[in-house]
């Protein structure tokens, strides 16, 4: 292994029923039916899917979505602003914490 | 890029497209024709656009366009084939050419169904204002090019200026009628290194943005996978993506598209009136064998010929497939 991260690695995702293949089945029978066009359009679903790949920091979902956000029709400004969403969601909950950090300020400081 | 150097390197790919079909048609280990129901006119080379991918490698220098004498030779064949119902007319930009009006007319006269291939923006070029409203009195179906329908990709692949020139094309053909009660169809093809997604889903999203953004109606979305050929080879040699693009294509081959591929049913005639089993065989000057020539047109030759492929035409048969209708398969 040259590193934790291997660009083929993706391709074996499908492996991951080598044991326990009804809960691995499950998982991918889920995805399929919520990656599927419904109130939300298949490009929409993979924006948000692109979103959460960076929130989350996964390499594989990074490059398979920017892949598929492509081909269902969207455009690096609308990725781009995706991502940002992310970014700001995790910024948004970095600094809401900081309300729990003052409350215990206010009860300690006199 | 000169035919011969597509052909060598396409040649050089270590697999070959005819290894695959083989199977498919044990007969004559080749594909053949079904029925010969469209010809397709490629009526020059000259067009008011130079595309970065353009599998035709047209531009306003190019200077090959077809003449009076060889479209008459055309003329006359799709009089006398009853089964050619459709004349698909191609370029370039083939309303460049001085005898499009002439060539559209002779067709509608014969009662055969017209498409012409339409960039949009020509429809917008000094000269070329009329030619909208004449498509739209003869009852020309057209077949319009547009990557994206965003400015980004669009201007990206076409040039800057391409997605307003062309909205504003397609709004003008919506108040003629097309869209509505005059066939207006898109042309998409992916804009990189990828297939296209299913033609459903994309045009969903097209017409959902074209009405929502600029009131534009049409009836259709065709998706066409770019074939590795001319400016898109080129790009992708620059890249060193060729072997990775080719393997996605192979990997992808989909049996199942085989029986709609659009080689099996119609002809393309090349502006100086060779017949070649289709556009992209034309570009890599493979004319069918034999009666290379419209004026040697033999429909019982034609018809027992065999197709001649290569490892481009792996492009057609990728995924869903793909020919000048758009998808091959649901």
């Amino acid at each position: 292994m040259k590193s934790y991260y291997e660009p083929d690695d993706l391709q074996k995702f499908s492996t991951i029923t080598r044991v326990n293949k009804p809960l691995g089945d499950k998982y991918f029978s889920y995805y399929n039916s919520v990656m599927k066009a419904g109130a939300l359009s298949e490009r929409e679903k993979a924006l948000i899917a692109l979103a959460v790949a960076h929130a989350l920091r996964c390499p594989y979902c990074i490059d398979a979505y920017t892949r598929i956000c492509i081909e269902k029709g969207s455009d690096e400004e609308q990725m781009n602003e995706a991502v940002h969403v992310a970014g700001a969601m995790a910024a948004g909950i970095t600094l809401v914490h900081s309300v729990q950090m003052m409350n215990k300020i206010d009860d300690t400081i006199i | 890029m000169l035919p011969n150097d597509q052909l060598t390197l396409l040649a050089a790919l270590p697999y070959s497209f005819e290894e695959f079909i083989r199977p498919h048609f044990p007969e004559k280990s080749a594909l053949t024709p079904c029925v010969l129901t469209t010809l397709q006119l490629n009526i020059g080379r000259r067009c008011n656009q130079s595309c970065r991918p353009c599998h035709v490698g047209a531009s306003p220098a190019r200077t090959e366009t077809m003449n009076r004498e060889t479209m008459d030779a055309c003329l006359q064949v799709i009089a006398e084939v009853d089964e050619i119902k459709t004349v698909d007319i191609t370029g370039g930009a083939p309303e460049m050419n001085d005898n499009f009006s002439y060539l559209v007319k002779a067709c509608k006269n014969l009662g055969k169904h017209v498409i012409d291939r339409c960039n949009l923006t020509i429809l917008q070029e000094p000269g070329y204002e009329h030619i909208a409203s004449f498509l739209a009195e003869q009852g020309v179906e057209i077949m319009a090019s547009l990557p994206y329908f965003r400015k980004s990709y669009t201007d990206r692949q076409r040039g800057a200026g391409v997605f307003d020139k062309s909205i504003r094309a397609l709004q003008k053909l919506n108040r003629l009628g097309y869209g509505t009660t005059l066939p207006l169809n898109l042309i998409y093809n992916p804009s990189g290194i990828y297939l296209s997604s299913s033609q459903q889903q994309l045009e969903s999203e097209f017409k959902n943005h074209l009405k929502q953004n600029y009131g534009i109606e049409f009836n259709h979305l065709y998706c066409i996978n770019n074939l590795p050929l001319d400016g898109f080879l080129q790009v992708l040699l620059k890249l060193d993506k060729l072997a990775p693009y080719m393997d996605m294509l192979k990997t992808s081959f989909n049996p199942c598209t085989l029986d709609g591929l659009m080689c099996r049913y119609q002809l393309s005639v090349s502006y100086d009136g060779y017949l070649y089993d289709c556009d992209f065989n034309q570009m890599l000057d493979l004319k069918i064998v034999p009666a290379p020539h419209i004026r040697e047109f033999s429909h019982d030759r034609i018809m027992s010929r065999k197709i001649r492929t290569m490892n481009h035409c792996f492009g057609c048969t990728a995924g869903s497939g793909s020919s000048c209708g758009g998808e091959l398969v649901k």
